[in-house]
């Protein structure tokens, strides 16, 4: 199966990431395909967490929100939003967090709150939710994103969630003993921290992918690995998996 | 001990202009009746709270109920931004409402707080975060023992918590099941409480001796709207109407189209037509 698109790429990637010794806090949308695609094919031991206090989920279709009926049904458990945050992320239990994001810097500093100033903003974005401590209390930090020039910025117009902060050991030095961003999955590439500095680095083109596609769609001019593997392309199993998973949960979102 | 009430004297006798009110719920659950009861009877200068405000809060400050939002996630689950708070945000319309923006974390913790009769809540929390800079009631203080810098936030204790749950009994006990969020903190860390219920049975049999029950002398008013969460879900009930959440975009999207929305479907109607509108959602309601 050579046909797929960058955004099957992306999932297929970010769910490699993942193994079934992981217990991973799942964000809503591009990281919930791909956790649940992790699951149903190389991870089927993997436990997923939602914020909403479902763990060990097994959805047959994607949730809409992070609440859906069908996470509670399917989990092994379902605790309260306080013993959630409390027990299991400040308890030091989650291996793995994964996020999504508005805007996104170098360091893998994530804004979700605003886009312009926060008094008088040019638009008003959902805000943190449960992403500033899940971005220091998880053992470590998956980011999946599309890239973009309004997406990956310079500098983001507001610090939602703690990365590598201004790089170096910007972030030990705020206290956070957590590895951090380990990972960017995106639509074009694989990007991983430089071990000193802690800049995020394109570490694997995807298929197909140029450098100048990457140097095109982020704000800052972006640094290479001295020697950059090639993503391996989706497998026919990866792919089948995948779109059963968003055909089953376009049906049920639509009420059909 | 909990008085049954129809949800208009719930609200008559409990909400007051200028309150402060948790409408909790998360995804499940979520008081939609009592909202719109709410707005119907003209309630105005509210302080809300909630984790996660979504529709409800979307048509109370497009209502122009809202003074003020203590929230930590404002959005349309799995669908995008609200865009009533981003008109009042924005560009003042109705009015700009007052933000007051946390972390869940955050949020959680203050309300557990509230339910333990203390001041404030003290977690791992915000490090790197820049709602520190923003919000000034995100403090931090150092742990006696250890040395460690932890976060701390105010006790939230509203005057009224306002939830949905599955059902009553005659005694006006109220239990619930499923994803249950921070409601029985909110409830118990409120002066007064209004619970909407699906149902109201002779007694709980076949429950779980761990089942999460509010007992009846911790609430205030106990109403029955079936379909009262609608088209947020009810466990066992019915499911969520995620094809309403879809359409609330569009509805949301415009000044003029809202209204006629409300009009319609809130001014003009009462909790009795929550029971229709989930009538088509029985078959995805879980597995009891």
């Amino acid at each position: 199966m050579s046909d797929f698109t960058p955004t099957e790429m992306m999932t297929v990637a970010a769910a490699r990431a993942l193994s079934s010794k992981d217990v991973c806090f799942v964000g809503i949308g591009a990281p919930s395909a791909a956790c649940n695609l992790a699951r149903l094919t190389h991870a089927p031991g993997i436990t997923l967490i939602y914020e909403s206090g479902t763990i060990g989920t097994a959805p047959d279709v994607l949730p809409l929100s992070i609440g859906d009926g069908e996470l509670c049904d399917t989990a092994l458990t379902t605790v309260s939003v306080p013993e959630m945050f409390r027990y299991w992320l400040q308890g030091g239990r989650i291996t793995v967090g994964f996020l999504g994001g508005a805007q996104l810097d170098r360091f893998g500093n994530i804004n979700t709150t605003v886009v312009g100033g926060y008094e008088t903003p040019k638009v008003r974005l959902p805000g943190g939710g449960g992403a500033p401590e899940i971005a220091i209390s998880c053992g470590e930090i998956f980011i999946t994103m599309k890239q973009s020039r309004r997406g990956f910025v310079e500098k983001l117009d507001f610090i939602t969630s703690l990365g590598h902060g201004t790089g170096g050991r910007d972030r030990a030095e705020h206290g956070v003993h957590t590895k951090g961003p380990t990972r960017l999955i995106t639509d074009l590439a694989i990007w991983q921290p430089d071990p000193e500095t802690k800049e995020f680095t394109v570490t694997s083109l995807h298929p197909g992918v140029t450098k100048a596609q990457i140097m095109d769609t982020v704000g800052w001019a972006p640094k290479f690995a001295e020697t950059m593997a090639e993503t391996p392309a989706p497998t026919t199993e990866e792919l089948l998996v995948l779109r059963d998973l968003h055909a089953r949960t376009k049906a049920a979102h639509e009420g059909a | 001990m909990a008085k049954f009430q129809t949800l208009q004297e719930a609200v008559a006798d409990n909400i007051r202009d200028g309150n402060s009110i948790a409408f909790e719920g998360f995804t499940h659950l979520i008081p939609h009746a009592a909202a719109h009861e709410v707005i119907r009877q003209g309630r105005k200068n509210l302080t809300v709270m909630r984790m996660t405000p979504d529709l409800i809060y979307d048509q109370l400050i497009g209502m122009g109920c809202v003074k003020k939002m203590i929230f930590s996630f404002a959005g349309n689950p799995g669908v995008g931004l609200l865009r009533r708070l981003r008109d009042s945000v924005e560009n003042g319309w109705p009015h700009k409402i007052e933000l007051e923006e946390h972390s869940h974390a955050a949020m959680a913790n203050a309300y557990e707080a509230g339910a333990a009769g203390l001041p404030c809540a003290v977690f791992r929390g915000y490090r790197g975060a820049e709602l520190t800079r923003v919000n000034p009631n995100i403090k931090f203080i150092t742990c006696p023992f250890t040395g460690e810098e932890l976060a701390a936030v105010p006790a939230l204790r509203p005057d009224v918590a306002v939830i949905h749950a599955l059902k009553a009994n005659r005694n006006g006990d109220v239990f619930m099941e499923g994803i249950t969020g921070v409601q029985k903190e909110a409830v118990l860390a409120a002066k007064r409480s209004i619970v909407t219920v699906e149902e109201i049975v002779d007694d709980f049999e076949g429950v779980s001796p761990n089942a999460i029950i509010l007992p009846s002398w911790t609430i205030t008013s106990v109403a029955e709207v079936k379909g009262g969460a609608h088209p947020s879900y009810t466990q066992g009930y019915y499911g969520r109407d995620n094809a309403f959440y879809i359409a609330w975009d569009d509805i949301a999207s415009d000044r003029e189209r809202f209204r006629a929305w409300m009009d319609e479907h809130v001014m003009e109607a009462g909790p009795e037509v929550f029971a229709s509108r989930v009538a088509g959602l029985m078959q995805k309601g879980g597995t009891r």
